[in-house]
């Protein structure tokens, strides 16, 4: 993607701090995120209507994070996340339709319902999960990242973990080897403050979270990941980086989630006024929004547009997944082994 | 069109709840995420989001209302183009015919047993064919090293990673010159991170290569365990077959000599209990050989249990770069008429001592060598006990829910009539591993023990 410094325009004072990004990958963010938004809002409800069982973790208020690393990644870079992994499949180009069946555990779904809102994978769109262990699923991004160092691919592997996954010991071994080997993986870390109810404040001695890697001579820093601009450069720089063979980096995302953990959190950790602010201040995708029509790059019409198709497709996703049947009886044996 | 709004399920569990508070009131403006309404559950007061835009029409159940059944309409909104009072008129104010079919309190009837085959589809290893060639006398450590190097020439994704596997030359010495043949990128040696490097193979397997991971012993293996369970052995599941994950998690297991309880614990039945594992725990150096190969071949996550004590045995192996022992059959290593043993690993060597001081005194064990744990060989048990009438099951971890006990069990369901004296069990004490000579030697089975046990099942 093309991202350059943007330039000085009279009556912006943050202008030269803030890059510059062509108008099509501006509304493209806005649509990819305006998509996560929907689809989430549905699941939520479809939760509510007891469609979806067991746990569901909404990415909504984080968008921003994975539409804009993922505008800086190619086809073929591995990406792996956690259990908040939704909008990570969304971004990734998997069907809306076949996550929300797997959400709702029908037959159409990508794991033909026998993996739920966590474990979801698509071989195709080099997606590897889904993980529902705090922080398992780093290692296993750093073996990605040893599988394709190891067929010397040029690919890299994209690993996201929240705020709550740095103080598995897993991670940090993860780390340690990693930088031993020089491997090719970026580490998303997802701080969105709170690992379930308890703050980063309370979890973690240290809280510059990106910083964990510089014991092992990981560079990192800060990024404000409630903007899909800001985050977008940030991992287009890390991307090149560490395609380039100099091992892993670090990018703290600074984002916020506006519901709770899960769909059975009512959020009594923080106040309401904390999500408030986050939520009229920061929203990633009014940022957009904003700047698409400040900018003229595009009209309230054509915003509309966009709304209704994204409407289109969740309501079409819904749907088929409220239409695919449930698992045959004797999906319950099947997949446990692969023939020899 | 109006949209009806309709009572929330809030969590996994809930099936009704209180509205506490509306916050929109008719004729207000609503935007998909505004907080409609507070909803009071038994855990936790939460609010009720809006996910349509339009025009808050009417409220069907007003605040304070205490027992109000999931999915109940409890609102309406007016689309956004639409009247409010239209829409106010036009809802119908009872539960919509297409309720949700996952309602947590739908009661089982008999119809909606499920129809699912009462068992998995059993899995028939491929037949064995009697090795009738050359043979070369070897240790075991050299038939593992041979195999891996034999697999690692023949496919290029098969690589080796483990703590001191590489320059150390392997911490019982397994990986002798693999470092030399393969060089530092497919023979790689670890930081001591188990749980790390564990779940680097893993996602190396599922980007497509074929990871041999050496725990330098199984004790050590339990840091790992969250990658080997949940990650290796559940994934194809949880992918619907979509991901696999072919790897090799190898290395000794169970006691060696004095070094107490911490190294010395033996795991077959830890493993054997996950769906979605396969257990290998062989005893001859020719099964190591043809074993570890079949497994490094395999496209599921495999647990292969070495031993120590077994590491310098040597024994006649099998000539030949294609010689594969199948996962999944046990052996008949000594053929017996009166009483049936099955063992494992170095327990089928207890076994056959017995066997010898039993034939002395006129009695004829047939000796089972189990070989793969999981999936197991109940069908060559079965026909041994239909033959002997008697099983005795042989195994150094503990009895409690041990490979005995699943052995007992599958016995009983499938051999029941054949039986003409309860299953005996010869195990480990059940107590860590002492570390005295005199009491690791009593903690550990013997082969007095096993002769006892032999003549208890033939009331002698």
């Amino acid at each position: 993607m093309a991202i350059a410094k943007r330039k000085p325009k009279s009556g912006r004072n943050d202008a030269s701090a803030v890059p510059d990004i062509e108008p099509a990958q501006l509304q493209k963010f806005y649509r990819d995120m305006l998509l996560i938004r929907r689809f989430e809002e549905k699941a939520g409800q479809m939760y509510g209507m007891g469609l979806i069982g067991g746990f569901c973790h909404l990415y909504i208020g984080e968008e921003a994070v994975i539409v804009g690393v993922m505008g800086a990644v190619e086809d073929g870079d591995g990406v792996v996340t956690s259990y908040r992994d939704h909008g990570h499949m969304l971004a990734c180009g998997m069907d809306p339709k076949g996550v929300m069946a797997e959400l709702t555990g029908r037959r159409g779904g990508y794991s033909h319902g026998k993996g739920g809102s966590m474990h979801m994978f698509s071989t195709e769109k080099s997606f590897y999960g889904g993980h529902g262990i705090v922080g398992a699923q780093v290692p296993i991004g750093t073996g990605i990242a040893f599988a394709n160092r190891y067929k010397n691919n040029g690919k890299i592997s994209v690993t996201f973990m929240g705020d709550g996954a740095m103080n598995q010991g897993q991670v940090n071994e993860s780390f340690n080897m990693a930088a031993l080997w020089k491997l090719p993986v970026l580490y998303i870390i997802e701080n969105n403050k709170y690992g379930m109810g308890t703050s980063v404040m309370r979890a973690s001695a240290s809280h510059d979270l990106f910083g964990r890697g510089a014991p092992f001579g990981i560079p990192g820093h800060q990024v404000d990941g409630m903007s899909v601009v800001a985050v977008a450069q940030a991992a287009a720089e890390a991307v090149e980086y560490v395609r380039s063979g100099k091992g892993p980096y670090i990018l703290e995302m600074q984002t916020y989630r506006y519901r709770g953990h899960s769909m059975s959190d009512p959020a009594k950790y923080r106040s309401k006024d904390e999500v408030n602010r986050m939520r009229q201040e920061h929203d990633p995708i009014d940022q957009v929004k904003n700047r698409l029509l400040e900018d003229g790059i595009t009209d309230e019409a054509k915003l509309k547009d966009i709304d209704k198709q994204i409407k289109d497709i969740v309501t079409a996703a819904a749907e088929f997944a409220q239409d695919s049947p449930e698992p045959d009886p004797s999906e319950l044996w099947t997949d446990v082994y692969g023939e020899a | 069109m109006a949209i009806e709004v309709l009572m929330p399920a809030l969590s996994p569990t809930m099936t009704e709840g209180k509205i506490a508070k509306w916050h929109k009131a008719p004729g207000d403006k609503v935007k998909a995420g505004d907080i409609l309404a507070e909803i009071e559950t038994d855990k936790a007061t939460m609010e009720m989001e809006a996910v349509d835009e339009g025009t808050f029409a009417k409220i069907i159940v007003p605040e304070g209302t205490e027992h109000v059944a999931v999915n109940l309409p409890i609102a309406v909104i007016a689309g956004e183009d639409e009247s409010v009072d239209d829409a106010a008129n036009a809802a119908p104010a009872k539960p919509r015919a297409a309720a949700p079919k996952a309602e947590a309190e739908a009661p089982v009837s008999v119809e909606a047993a499920p129809t699912a085959p009462a068992a998995p589809r059993r899995e028939t290893a491929p037949a064995e064919q009697e090795w009738t060639g050359g043979s070369v006398t070897m240790t075991i450590r050299e038939a593992l090293r041979d195999a891996i190097a034999e697999e690692m020439r023949r496919d290029e994704n098969v690589f080796l990673m483990g703590e001191e596997v590489a320059e150390y030359q392997g911490a019982y010495k397994v990986s002798q010159n693999l470092l030399q043949e393969f060089g530092e990128r497919r023979v790689i040696d670890t930081p001591i991170s188990e749980h790390g490097f564990a779940g680097i193979g893993v996602g190396a397997a599922m980007a497509g290569l074929r990871p041999i991971v050496e725990f330098m012993t199984w004790n050590f293996a339990m840091q790992a365990m969250d990658q080997i369970i949940n990650s290796a052995a559940k994934t194809r599941y949880m992918s619907g077959g979509q991901m696999q994950c072919p790897i090799v998690f190898r290395g000794p297991n169970g006691a060696a000599s004095r070094v107490a309880a911490q190294h010395s614990q033996e795991y077959a039945s830890w493993y054997a209990h996950v769906p979605g594992l396969k257990v290998i725990a062989p005893c001859s150096a020719a099964d190591h050989k043809g074993l570890l190969k079949s497994a490094i071949r395999d496209p599921n996550p495999i647990i292969f249990l070495e031993n120590e004590l077994l590491y310098g045995t040597s024994e006649p192996v099998p000539d030949a770069t294609d010689y594969l022992v199948p996962i999944g059959k046990a052996r008949i290593v000594r053929p017996g008429e009166h009483v049936t043993f099955t063992a494992f690993s170095r327990m089928v060597h207890l076994a056959m001592e017995a066997a010898e001081a039993l034939q002395a005194e006129g009695i004829s064990a047939e000796v089972i060598d189990l070989r793969t744990i999981r999936p197991l060989d109940v069908e060559t048990i079965v026909r041994s006990v239909q033959k002997t009438n008697r099983l005795v099951s042989l195994e150094e971890g503990w009895a409690y829910s041990g490979i005995g006990a699943e052995i007992s069990a599958q016995i009983m369901e499938q051999a029941f009539d054949y039986l003409d004296a309860p299953v005996g069990r010869v195990n480990g004490k059940d107590v860590p591993l002492p570390y005295a000579a005199n009491l690791e030697k009593l903690a550990l089975p013997q082969v007095a023990e096993i002769v006892a046990a032999a003549k208890a099942t033939l009331y002698r």
